[in-house]
Formats: structure tokens, sequence, C-alpha cells
């Protein structure tokens, strides 16, 4: 997985609550392949892209020209919540965004976002509500994130601090893979087992 | 010291705790077509599958529900037919045990887990969906989880993992007539919202719940994750016991005893403490439906649609904006007065036979004015439905009578709502989009769905059956 470390881009806001991830991805782009030639990005927020006619919607963020090349998303609450669907993560990862700044995910999303090598920061609300009210009044501009420090430095300068576990931290920073670190553990996994079903034979 | 049931699992199934996080065991994986993304990646690194008997699969996403016995030829989308086929495909390589398509035991993953057994009380179990909370119903500890975490759980049957808060929601008191756990559970997504949850294990504990039969259970758990909770449970207890015993994969015997035993241990005990506590008054809930696009946008049958200026919160009072605007509804309209379109009786929240059987009990000798379709929650309890001769009261009343999957829930496999309608729905999501672009959903209770099919307005299911 590619290591996350630091990241200037182009951000975009959304003010909207509780964007769940039926829609980020619709559920009926899940059965696609995702394959390195052919990836989920033409689906990102497609019912919030596109018309009835496949048309671009012009009022939709991502359609406007200072924000095609989004890099970043910087959210309001429960940001991811709903369906596991990691073609979410898929779809955004695709498209060109490694992080989204919100002051809360959905759980698994949180999760799926780190098994992709994608950034879920929690930052305050009142500090993503004044990153994206920056962000609008100057379209197209950057945020710069820096994972070591755990900094977030707005469009005007300000750096503010966010909050990420440790161990996501470090998994990112190194992009790590999660079987591998817990098959480090085999021997403890089998002993474990041992007694485990031993107690509970009916389970194995 | 004192322990909750969430704690005494967790701390069961720890293999290796780092302080930070925790190695933990995973007993149980439950697998349908949406898994071949965590198949391939395993294809992928040349990982096979660790301990295949403790998974278990079946075909519910894509499977049509219209003329199932015409086999794979008959379902139209080639990405779905390819998804269906790619499922027996990667069960028999791995040697996991699948209910494919036309399997007497296929069904919703969530229905078919506690229908074998396959769930039970003490374990812990994973599936590559959110809804993995419903097994929860039986004192598991079950949580859903993306591709990547199920490619991990399959390879090593263990995940790294945070461990969550603990909430407990107390429900005493008594249910009224028409009252059921789908109304309960949305009651409580009104009030703690659709992230109120998030982070923590719900344990739903009182008298409301002690009462409730399994089928009200699980519908309770399984729609924890719309409250952001990736896990409820509910302590085992005889109804959990009697629920079990005799099915397939439930211990027999002397194991059976000794199981037994265990999960007597189970249950919170006297003291202990959560990290959050919230109560409602059972005796309070009425029929409950939402009138937005998030589960938490729910109101008593007998409420008014909000004024989005009623709302202190600005991102509530923004989305009720918007929900309004998708779901074309002006405030201060009577709930009772919203025309319905389509209805849909089934999935992993409301398709077990007990919902069949509310439905069906206000559709008898009645005839629907609205179109839509029954698809029960598993392919055993529709059996079991049409020993009763409930698909007949069904069939008379006007409705259709399919085959199970999780069909008009996520429209994954084509049935989905028109743009622009109204639906009356069983399912869980109200997202803008759930059952189809445009579709407009409210859920509610299988015997409210029933009612609202017979007027074709949103009805107050007690006015039909006379109050019992
Ligand atoms: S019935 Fe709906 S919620 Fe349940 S598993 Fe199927 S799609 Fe998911």
């Amino acid at each position: 997985m590619k290591p996350f470390t630091q990241l200037t881009t182009v951000a975009a806001p959304f003010d909207m609550a509780n964007i769940d991830t039926d829609k980020i991805i619709p559920a009926r782009f899940l059965r696609k392949l995702r394959t390195a030639e052919k990836g989920y990005d033409p689906w990102l927020f497609f019912d919030m892209r596109f018309d009835a006619d496949g048309k671009e919607k012009p009022d939709f963020i991502l359609n406007q020209a200072p924000w095609r090349n989004t890099g970043i998303i910087v959210a309001a609450e429960n940001f991811g919540c709903g369906s596991s669907r990691e073609g979410a993560v898929y779809a955004m990862v695709d498209w060109g965004i490694r992080a989204a700044i919100a002051p809360s995910f959905g759980d698994i999303h949180y999760a799926n976002e780190i098994q992709n090598g994608m950034l879920p920061a929690i930052l305050a609300e009142a500090h993503c509500a004044v990153l994206r009210a920056q962000l609008k009044a100057k379209p197209g501009s950057s945020i710069t994130i820096d994972l070591e420090t755990q900094t977030i430095t707005g469009p005007d300068g300000k750096t503010y601090r966010f909050d990420i576990e440790p161990v996501y931290k470090e998994r990112l920073l190194k992009g790590l893979d999660d079987v591998g670190l817990v098959l480090q553990e085999l021997p403890a996994i089998e002993a474990f087992e041992k007694r485990h079903f031993a107690k509970m034979p009916w389970l194995a | 010291m004192p322990q909750t049931l969430f704690e005494k699992i967790w701390s069961q199934h720890v293999i290796v705790d780092k302080g930070t996080e925790t190695l933990l065991y995973i007993d149980r994986n439950l697998i349908h077509e949406g898994a071949f993304h965590a198949f391939g990646a395993l294809a992928k690194e040349g990982r096979k599958v660790r301990k295949p008997r403790q998974s278990l699969a079946t075909a519910d996403h894509y499977v049509p529900t219209r003329d199932r016995e015409k086999g794979l030829a008959n379902v139209v989308d080639a990405d779905a037919r390819e998804m269906i086929r790619l499922f027996d495909v990667n069960g028999a390589e791995h040697g996991i045990r699948c209910f494919g398509m036309n399997d007497p035991q296929q069904g919703i993953v969530h229905v078919i887990g506690p229908e074998t057994g396959f769930t039970q009380p003490g374990i812990t179990l994973t599936c590559g969906d959110s809804h993995t909370s419903t097994h929860g119903a039986l004192g598991a500890y079950a949580f859903g989880v993306g591709a990547s975490q199920l490619k991990q759980a399959l390879a090593t049957q263990c995940l790294w993992q945070k461990k969550p808060k603990t909430l407990r929601i107390t429900v005493d008191g008594k249910l009224g007539a028409g009252v059921t756990g789908k109304d309960v559970i949305l009651a409580i997504i009104a009030k703690i919202g659709t992230a109120g949850g998030t982070g923590h294990v719900i344990e739903y504990a009182g008298s409301v719940f002690r009462a409730m039969p399994m089928e009200g259970r699980l519908t309770v758990c399984n729609m924890s994750i719309e409250a952001g909770a990736r896990s409820g449970m509910i302590a085992p207890d005889d109804v959990t016991y009697q629920y079990l015993a005799g099915r397939e994969y439930a211990p027999k015997g002397a194991q059976w005893d000794a199981a037994l035993a265990m999960w007597r241990a189970l249950p919170t005990d006297d003291g202990a403490t959560f990290d959050r506590e919230v109560s409602l008054d059972g005796n309070a809930i009425e029929p409950t439906l939402t009138w937005g696009t998030t589960p938490e946008e729910a109101l008593p049958v007998s409420a008014v649609v909000p004024d989005p200026a009623s709302f202190s919160d600005a991102n509530r009072r923004a989305h009720a904006e918007s929900a309004l605007r998708y779901m074309d509804l002006k405030p201060g309209t009577q709930l009772t007065d919203i025309k319905i379109d389509r209805v849909f009786i089934g999935t992993c929240t409301n398709g077990r036979i007990d919902d069949l059987r509310a439905a069906a009990a206000v559709l008898k000798g009645r005839k629907v004015t609205v179109q839509g379709w029954v698809s029960p929650g598993s392919t055993l309890v529709k059996r079991e439905a049409e020993a009763e001769g409930l698909h007949r009261i069904f069939e008379e009343a006007g409705l259709e009578w399919r085959a199970s999957g999780c069909s008009g829930c996520a429209a994954m496999n084509g049935d989905s709502v028109p743009a622009g309608m109204r639906s009356a729905s069983t399912s869980n999501r109200n997202f803008e989009g759930r059952q189809g672009k445009g579709a407009r959903t409210h859920l509610m209770s299988p015997a409210m769905v029933a009612a609202a099919a017979i007027t074709g307005r949103v009805t107050d299911v007690r006015t039909l059956t006379g109050g019992r």
C-alpha cells in the first residue's frame, strides 16, 4: 500500500452532514470489477454528479472547474455512515482523493479508508466549518496535511491539529498491510484456537 | 469486577492486547456475493481461506426474486450474472459451504445465520455487510466489515480492533398493541440520531426486550448500524435458547448442555458500568415511521411532517430541508395524509416468519390499492409461510409473492421503486436513491406497510385492527 506522509492539494467543501456511502457510490455500481485499468472513479457521487440523462449537474461541486482535481474532502459530521461498502473508498481513491477531514466518521467507513491508504482526519466541527468557508470563498484553494505532525494547514495558512489513533497513523505512514501484521502472530493464534475449541468444540 | 455482556465476549476472544489495539479472534464469517472483491484480493495475494468451516455463504443481494427456477440464464444484468457465478466458483474453490441461488437454504445472509444456528451466543462474527449487527440479537458480538477486513478475517480468522465503547439503551414498560421491534428501534434512532451510537456497542436492555420474540430482537439489532453503532446486542435468555435448540449448527446432546452453561454466564453482571446510558419509556412508543431521508428522521404515526425551522441544530435543519425537497413533503402535513404508491415487505430487517404473519394478519380478507411485493427473508421462511397459507393471503390481497433475496431493499438485483414514487417499506434505509434512483422511502413495520397497502396512504395500523 502507498504510504501517506504529506499532501498538499485542492480541497472541496461538503457542508452536508451524514453523507452516507450510498451517496458516495450508489449500490448499483458495486457489482463492477475494479481493475488497474478501470477504477471506480466514474461512479463517485454518481447521482449527485449526473442528472437522469447522464449529464453533469453544473451545481455539484466536483463538476465545477476549480474542484475537478480535488484531492481532499472537508465534510461535516458522520461522513461515510451507512453501508459497509468499500466501493465508497475505491471511488474516492480512484478519483484521486486521498484524505477526508470531518468531525466524525461512520465506523466501518473509517476502517475502510485506513485499509486503502486514505486518511480520515478528525477535526472539530468548528474548525471544519472555518475550512469549508475558506474553500468556498477561494474556489480551488489547497490544504496541506502532514500526518507525522498531525497538522492541517488551511488556505489562510492557519494550522490545526487533527486526531488519529496512533496505530492507524503508523499503518498509513508506513503503508502496512494488515494481513501481514496478523500473520506475525500466528503461533499465538494457533495456541488460542487450541484452548478455545477445546472448550467449544462445536464451533470449530 | 462486574462485566458487561460485550466485555465478557471481547475478553474471551483477545489473542494479543497491545493496549492501543487488540488482535481479536473471529469465530465465524458470513459471506454474500459482494465478497467477490475480498476473494479477488485473496487470489491476487496468493492467500487461502484459513478455516473454511468457520464460514458460511449465501447468494442474496443480486439474485432475482422472479422466475428463480430458471437459474442463472434468467439474470439479465451481465455484471450481476457474473457475480452470482463467481460466488459459486469462489465458494467451491475455498471449500466454503454455499447456499447458491437455487439452494433450498438460500436466503438473506442475516436471516440464514440465526436460522441455521450458525449464529450463537458468545461468539464473534463478521460479515462484509453493515447489518451484521443483526446477529447480536442472540447475544453474539457481530459487526460489519469492508472488503479488506473481510479478506483478513478469511485469511486469518483474526482482526486488529480497537475496543469500542459501550452504550446501554434501556426500554422498560410494555409495548402497546400494534407496536413492534421496528417501532422501538425507529423511536430509539429518532432519539439518539444516526451518529448517536458511533464508536459504541449498544446493549439493549429492559423489560421490552425481555418480552420480545427473537424476530423482534433481530429487527432491533439489525438497525443498530442506523444509529451509528457497529453492533447491537441483547443478552441471551430462554427465548434465545428455545429459538436455537435443534437448529443445524447448534450444539447437540452433552455439548448443548455445556454450551448452555457457558451462555447462561454471559448476561451483563449487576453493577457493571457502561460508557453511556440512554433510556426510553416503552409504554409511550407508538407505531413509528420515517418522513425524511435518514432513519433518524422518524416520528410516531400520529405526528405531522416537521418544520425544518424547528430544529435547533443547523446540520439537522439543513438535512431536513433537503430531505423534504427530495421526499416532496410540506411541513405540517399529517403523516397519515401521505399517499403511498408502492409497498415492499421483506429484508433482513423484517423478512422473518413473524413479520410475514403480522403483515398477513392485517391483509387477511382485504384488498390492496397499490402495487407491491413480498420477498421472504429466506427460502425456508418462504416454505414455512406457504405451509401456513400466508402466500395465499398476500396473493388474494393483490400483492406479489416472490422468491427470497435482498430485493427492493437496496435494489441491487433490479427490484427497484420507480423515480418519484413513494414506497412504504419494511427495510432499514431510507437514503436518497436506496430503493432506486429518485425513489422515496418511508420505513415502517410489516403491519404498518400492510395497512398502507390497503388504504394507499400512511395509516395507523391500529385503526384497521381495532387496536389489537
Ligand atoms: S436485505 Fe438490505 S440491508 Fe439486509 S443484507 Fe440485504 S441489502 Fe443489506
